[in-house]
């Protein structure tokens, strides 16, 4: 363990406060002297208590499972509570996530870009049937089960979206979250959706074929979620939609 | 100004699965969240939900009627058992709605399983028949393998799953919005007033029932919790600023005997579960002799206090953050902890930078639970005020009673939310039109002028946060896993000097829009009086209950004790005023647990007498009528017969 200490950090913080009219974006520095094992949660904490009580940010779980916290850390999307400064050299430079809306200085609005996907994608279950209470549950392999549990694990953080050329440039495009999200009920049995479906979903520029393949997600991913394989699947399953569209029509 | 039939206060698993339960009987519905509903904090509860489906080989046997017996006996036949048995009697129906919903959860493997049980790894062959079927991890104090479990990450796939249903619904998610304070005439609740978190602004929201749905409050103990940071007590704030609704058992704290130190971050009992142990700094597995039957499965208040002793006599890790024991995960294995235990897997590597089949992990017991809350009758109603209804941690159910079992709480979280979502929308169709606005104006004018005030101070004094990090040590110190007498009433001296200096402390910034300053300044007085509250029944209940321990009165004391504390704070008084109601109605005798203490002060009177004296004590004590009559879901003695029911 290298627990550093002692040095003295300088952060170098994005701020703007929308709701301040004389508010201009700016960059400003701060010093804090390192404490062992310090992360970007007692960090960020330390200066707002100690030195501007103004500054915004957003932790809640603060132990990197809630996606509160994604921020650009020296340019790189990341989840601040997980993040160490013994990890960091002594200059931190810090900004919001790109491709959200700011809220205030790092805090960004994660929550209503999401929201919006998952209604755009419908992510949801669409089940065969009503729940019948009376029932037992249906059954399921534990392979399954673990693999779709693999695609549940994303805690939509937003660093993907942050990372993604194209989630930046074209705000329709669902992302890799987006599209981790589609695979994680595509595979699901109890979702009544078959591959045809899913082709209007998926199958656009908005879908898999907007990727551009450049897999900045995957090298950022805070969970590593293995989103290769969730577009190598995704563009199989759209083939055998485009096929199975056919097949419908003829 | 905002008006709908149902206003929900926080949108975890509890206010989100009574959101769906009231907008599915097609009533309006509003979702008021600090964060983004998938950061709430129920998101973080690891190990698993108990329902007793008895789908494994170590689960056959398992009915509602041992998992009714396994949380009055958890619970130091504090909890109402009526409710005890509602939560009991349902949880296998929210559990395989939640697979409906689609929760991935870890399924029954057959043929040949390894497991650890008590310090033995043991081979059991799981039939064919149960193939895919949902399956059972063990857990502390339940006599079968009960608890569902998706991962490590079972909060976050249940939340994701009920949270997908709120979208597909339709229902409204105001985020970044904080309800600040009750619009109510003293008889009848109609809505809050609340504040933006992004621009600060005040609005009126008119509802004809609201749900308190907010959790627990746990970072009254500063970094000494598991809570996440927004568990500030703002529900239970909300409804005590009200003056008619009482807080019930505040002095009921949980302390979990794995948090993460000294970052205080959770770390399942699903560890123990399958197979961890507890070592001191010897290295010894202290708890096989001090508790043989249940080892480190007892239930959390003891084992909390077994740690509590080791680490008091000198047998604790030394390290610069204070002593500490270790959880001993190696044994289990690389393949097991990065699968079904993946979550712990992740914070050791992240938090620590070890591998927990390898290294040993630093723990020691931390706040984690709130079994109090705004005391409610069974239908969720808060007592004393009509149209208010609270679900989840931030009730006082209360199938908890002093001491909640490990993954009662996320089964209780959709369990009351669909019992209580019903009552709600039953509420809502039975009442007539909401109130004029006039009174909606009235609060927010109030609240106008709270802030006005709070602005007008100016820079002066300590700052919150000094008093927040002061407050913090109170509680851990003197109101933690072990509690006395002289201790409790330092900490209620000095709780009150610091309610006096918040009252004229200023703030530093005056940043327009929403100031996370002075946000957190809206919050602190209230976080003062939960901890004056918590330390004011913990001093007067002079006896040992569940998670309340008192080292002068180690004893429990069912012959003056077997009762709930109530606190009303009635403005313009400077302090809380206790009282007392039966728990409920007894089905299950008071006797003993089957683990920890062995004796205890019996009951003088009659079950039967006790249970005549209910109804009238807890009327007089403000509990609304319900839909159905007191005890008509109890079904006394369904338990005789049951595995593990007294002989």
């Amino acid at each position: 363990m290298s627990p550093t200490a002692g040095r003295t950090l300088k952060f170098e913080i994005f701020r703007y406060n929308p709701e301040d009219p004389a508010s201009k974006p700016h960059m400003e520095t701060f010093e804090l002297r390192e404490t062992p094992f310090m992360s970007l949660f007692i960090a960020l904490n330390k200066l707002r208590e100690e030195q501007d009580p103004s500054l915004q940010f957003d932790f809640v779980c603060r132990s990197a499972v809630c996606g509160s916290c994604g921020m650009m850390v020296n340019g790189r999307p990341s989840l601040a509570c997980k993040t160490l400064t013994s990890q960091l050299d002594t200059t931190i430079r810090l900004h919001p996530l790109p491709a959200f809306r700011l809220v205030g200085d790092l805090s960004v609005d994660t929550g209503s870009w999401f929201r919006g996907m998952s209604e755009q994608i419908g992510g949801w279950i669409s089940e065969k049937a009503p729940f019948d209470p009376e029932a037992k549950e249906e059954r399921m392999d534990d392979e399954l089960a673990q693999a779709i549990y693999e695609r549940e694990r994303c805690i939509e953080c937003g660093c993907c979206v942050a990372a993604c050329a194209v989630a930046n440039t074209r705000p329709a495009f669902v992302a890799p979250a987006g599209l981790n999200r589609i695979a994680r009920f595509m595979m699901d049995p109890r979702d009544v959706r078959d591959e045809a479906d899913w082709f209007e979903v998926v199958s656009s520029d908005e879908g898999v074929f907007g990727c551009l393949g450049l897999m900045g997600c995957q090298d950022i991913c805070p969970k590593e979620l293995p989103l290769r394989e969730v577009y190598a699947y995704l563009r199989r399953k759209s083939l055998g939609g485009l096929l199975g569209k056919k097949a419908k029509r003829a | 100004m905002k008006i709908t039939d149902v206003l929900v206060i926080g949108a975890g698993l509890a206010g989100e699965r009574c959101a769906i339960e009231a907008a599915a009987a097609g009533q309006s519905v509003l979702i008021l969240s600090l964060v983004p509903p998938r950061r709430s904090h129920s998101c973080a509860a690891q190990g698993g939900m108990q329902a007793a489906l008895g789908n494994c080989a170590k689960a056959e046997g398992d009915s509602p009627d041992v998992h009714f017996l396994d949380t009055v006996r958890g619970s130091d036949w504090g909890a109402d058992q009526e409710v005890a048995r509602i939560f009991a009697d349902n949880a296998p129906v929210a559990v395989r709605e939640l697979a409906h919903f689609g929760v991935p959860w870890t399924r029954l493997r057959p043929g040949t399983n390894r497991y650890h049980i008590k310090g033995q790894q043991v081979d059991i062959e799981e039939p064919e028949e149960n193939a895919g079927l949902i399956m059972h991890r063990d857990f502390g104090g339940t006599a079968k393998w009960r608890a569902c479990y998706a991962a490590a990450g079972t909060g976050h796939a249940t939340l994701y799953a009920v949270d997908s249903q709120v979208v597909r619904l339709g229902i409204d998610v105001l985020d970044r919005m904080e309800a600040i304070s009750l619009v109510h005439d003293g008889e009848r609740c109609h809505g809050a007033v609340v504040r933006c978190l992004r621009t600060g602004r005040l609005e009126t929201i008119l509802a004809k029932a609201t749900v308190i749905a907010t959790g627990g409050y746990g970072r009254i103990y500063g970094n000494y919790t598991t809570n996440a940071v927004i568990n500030e007590g703002v529900g239970a704030s909300l409804a005590l600023d009200t003056g008619v609704v009482p807080l019930g058992n505040m002095e009921a704290v949980q302390f979990h005997p794995t948090g993460l130190w000294p970052a205080g971050i959770l770390v399942t009992e699903g560890c123990r579960g399958d197979g961890g142990y507890l070592l001191n700094a010897a290295g010894e597995r202290f708890l096989v002799d001090l508790e043989p039957e249940k080892q480190e499965l007892a239930s959390r208040d003891v084992v909390s206090r077994h740690m509590m002793n080791e680490i008091l006599a000198g047998r604790g890790e030394n390290s610069p953050n204070g002593p500490h024991l270790w959880l001993d995960l190696r044994h289990l294995g690389e393949q097991h902890l990065t699968t079904r235990l993946r979550e712990i897997y992740e914070i050791c590597h992240d938090f620590l930078g070890i591998r927990p089949w390898e290294a040993l992990v630093p723990v020691r017991p931390t706040q984690h639970y709130s079994m109090g809350g705004v005391r409610v009758n069974k239908d969720g109603q808060a007592y004393g005020l009509g149209g208010l209804f609270a679900v989840g941690e931030a009730a006082c159910w209360d199938m908890h009673g002093f001491n909640r079992l490990g993954g009662n709480s996320l089964a209780e979280t959709i369990v009351a939310g669909r019992f209580v979502g019903a009552r709600i929308a039953e509420f809502v169709s039975a009442s007539g039109p909401g109130p004029d606005s006039a009174l909606g104006i009235q609060a927010l004018r109030a609240q106008e002028r709270r802030l006005a005030a709070l602005a007008e101070r100016g820079q002066g004094g300590r700052s919150i946060y000094a008093i927040r990090d002061e407050l913090g040590e109170i509680m851990m110190n003197r109101l933690g896993v072990f509690r006395s007498g002289d201790e409790i009433e330092t900490a209620i001296d000095d709780l009150n000097g610091l309610i006096k200096e918040v009252e004229g402390t200023g703030l530093r910034s005056s940043a327009p829009g929403s100031n996370p300053e002075l946000t957190f300044a809206l919050r602190l007085p209230g976080m003062l009086k939960l901890g004056l509250i918590t330390a004011m029944g913990a001093l007067a209940r002079t006896e040992s209950r569940g998670a309340h321990y008192r080292t002068d009165y180690p004893q429990r004391n069912d012959a003056e004790w077997l009762n709930r504390t109530l606190a009303h704070w009635r403005e313009p008084a400077d302090a809380p005023e206790l009282s007392y109601e039966p728990v409920g109605l007894l089905d299950l005798p008071p006797g003993h647990r089957g683990y920890g203490a062995s004796s205890q002060v019996e009951m003088q009177q009659t079950v039967a007498d006790y249970n005549a004296s209910v109804p009238a004590a807890q009327t007089a004590a403000g509990r609304l009528p319900s839909t159905e009559p007191l005890g008509a879901r109890l079904r006394p003695g369904a338990w005789q017969g049951a595995f593990s029911a007294p002989t």
